[in-house]
């Protein structure tokens, strides 16, 4: 049983980002106090600085694919405990509650679906449980939609959103790197595009593996992205970073992603992109 | 001049005393000799009990040691030639990785390695071995380079990890790591890798995809380090501990043995008596006869089938319920 007292980095960055129940809603960018139905309306994205707020996989894929046509794959795998790995609470406790707080089994969902008609593979990560982080069962996620990919010939799409390895399955979750990019190496054989869709955060763990590897990549505006984390970076060099350090626009600038596309137009430049590549809609 | 970390403190008076008697005017004497025989045994036995008894914690300080041999070490002693290679003709040159084409008991190889440096000065110039995207760059343009000629590459890992840094983070740390994961995944040349130190995340992961992983015996493999483990899950509260990090590196099952029990690594490389920097010769020739008979195993394997197995060693990591 747990040895650490104080609460996790997973619900103190849940605080910072929570979007509280009610009537307005407070950007955690500009601190701007934004009414509620103004703010769905736009998509979660705060009207006055354009920050893209954290939304969840169901929201994700209900906002980017045709309505319906959603199929998920593998919804059943679920992680174990390899490490038995004491924390403030056991992770087999951890694993349970955030089950409980998401309804999902683990930080990515997968499926295939049509984007404006073209037939896609389709993979979201979701921050909410456990910081997105990647264990055994994201990393055998994105494995799958690569294979999916790579026996119905339909382009790959993978939105990130993560605060790196999932560290309490140790190696294993190490490995999941090596996996995932083993994976997508195979997929860059044959012509099927593979869209990288960073959000906020991508960091550590998933950003050195699939995240970065995208044929193309797009972020969302602002979003954080980078290997290390701010914090650690600071206290290794003690400089002040620069103000847009790690920012989607600060990562296009250093020629790193292809481009910064607001959540609104992200369907319609993903779908155009792919009939660029020559992909086409089902024939019925 | 030796240096002893915190648990070798027991073996740093002996020897002391060790070296205090051979200084002695009447070194050759009979009684004097005797007295460093026993003194000399005792220091083996001593330090036998400590090395049986390491903690995970105490391992990662060992797998730490200043005195633990690096990669140019391991290079000098295995290789009976060595053409060092340079920069990753894009931005610059990163020594805190080092590599470059050698033979080992006369068959060519590329040899690529973390090196932390000795001494104040180069591990400073060496970053503590800390690479940033271009040694990545570097690792891979030079990995490539040997799969075209068919030459089979050999890895050294002892990292703390990948630089945290401004620039490292400009010049795309996490694409350089992600780029080296795939490449490596698909080259059609053996790769046989050695944690020889500190396996330290994405850093060593990004030039330890592997036909043959081995481990030496006190060295460590983790997706975190025990001060990072502690300090997440310890936020915001009083300064961090020994404590702290011992616990840390319990829970993450980082040494060689718990990887071995995993079936990550495939063969466990024994250290000399009281771990590598007791005995650099003799830890350099268990290394060479690993990568000598992996040479020999993957030599005239087909590239694709190579490759092929590769994936599938991976492909099979993981750890869930379906
Ligand atoms: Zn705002």
């Amino acid at each position: 049983m747990g040895w650490f007292k104080k609460t996790t980095k997973d619900s103190l960055e849940e605080k910072k980002v929570k979007i509280p129940e009610g009537l307005w809603v407070k950007c955690p960018s500009c601190k701007e106090i934004i009414y509620r139905k103004e703010f769905d309306k736009n998509l979660k994205v705060c009207p006055k600085c354009n920050y893209h707020f954290r939304i969840g996989a169901n929201e994700r894929i209900h906002l980017t694919v045709d309505g319906g046509s959603f199929i998920e794959l593998c919804p059943g795998l679920s992680p174990v405990d390899p490490l038995e790995f004491e924390d403030t609470m056991s992770y087999e406790e951890r694993i349970t509650s955030n089950q409980e707080k998401t309804r999902l089994k683990d930080a990515m969902s997968i499926g295939i679906a049509t984007i404006n008609k073209l037939p896609v593979v389709i993979a979201v990560m979701d921050f909410s449980f456990m910081g997105g982080s990647m264990g055994s069962v994201v990393g055998e996620k994105v494995v799958r939609a690569v294979e999916a990919s790579f026996e119905t010939n339909y382009p790959l799409i993978i939105f990130t959103s993560s605060g790196g390895a999932r560290m309490q399955e140790g190696i294993f979750s190490l490995m999941q790197m090596a996996k995932v990019s083993a994976a997508i190496g195979r997929l860059k054989e044959i012509a099927v595009a593979y869209i990288s869709v960073l959000t906020d955060p991508t960091f550590g763990g998933v950003s050195a593996s699939f995240a970065m590897l995208g044929d193309i990549i797009i972020a969302e505006p602002k979003s954080l992205i980078g290997f290390a984390g701010a914090r650690v970076i600071q206290q290794t060099i003690k400089q002040q970073l620069p103000e847009d350090f790690q920012q989607a626009e600060f990562l296009l600038k250093k020629g790193l992603i292809d481009m910064v596309v607001h959540r609104r137009e992200m369907k319609m430049r993903i779908s155009n992109i792919l009939k660029m590549f020559g992909f086409c809609p089902l024939k019925k | 001049m030796r240096n002893y970390i915190d648990f070798e403190k027991p073996i740093e008076e002996i020897e002391r005393k060790i070296d205090e008697l051979k200084q002695l005017k009447g070194y050759g004497d009979k009684k004097v000799i005797e007295e460093i025989e026993v003194l000399e045994k005792e220091a083996k036995e001593r330090s036998r009990q400590i090395i049986e008894n390491l903690t995970p914690w105490q391992q990662c300080l060992l797998a730490r040691h200043p005195d633990r041999p690096y990669t140019l070490d391991y290079i000098k002693a295995i290789t009976e030639e060595f053409i060092e290679l340079h920069g990753d003709r894009r931005f610059s040159d990163d020594p805190a990785i080092v590599g470059g084409l050698c033979r080992i008991d006369g068959i060519p190889a590329m040899l690529i390695g973390h090196q932390k440096g000795r001494g104040t000065k180069e591990r400073i110039q060496r970053n503590f071995g800390q690479p940033h995207p271009e040694g990545y760059r570097k690792a891979l343009r030079i990995m490539k380079l040997a799969e075209r000629f068919h030459i089979p590459i050999v890895t050294l890992i002892d990292t703390p990890g990948a630089f945290p840094g401004v620039g490292s983070e400009e010049r795309g740390q996490s694409e350089a790591i992600a780029t080296n994961l795939m490449e490596m995944s698909l080259l059609k040349t053996p790769i046989v890798s050695i944690v020889i130190g500190e396996g330290g995340s994405g850093g060593a992961l990004a030039l330890t995809v592997a036909d043959r992983l081995f481990m030496l015996q006190y060295s460590i493999y983790s997706v975190i380090s025990p001060e990072g483990c502690a300090a997440i899950l310890l936020k915001n509260d009083k300064p961090l501990t020994q404590e702290d990090f011992a616990k840390a590196a319990n829970s993450l099952k980082l040494t060689a043995q718990h990887l071995q029990n995993y079936g990550i690594t495939d063969d466990i490389i024994e250290e000399p008596q009281g771990g590598a920097h007791r005995n650099v010769e003799e830890t350099a020739r268990n290394i060479k006869r690993f990568i000598l008979s992996s040479f020999e195993e993957l030599h005239g394997i087909d590239p694709f089938v190579l490759v092929e197995k590769r994936y599938k060693k991976l492909r099979a990591i993981g750890v869930f319920l379906e």
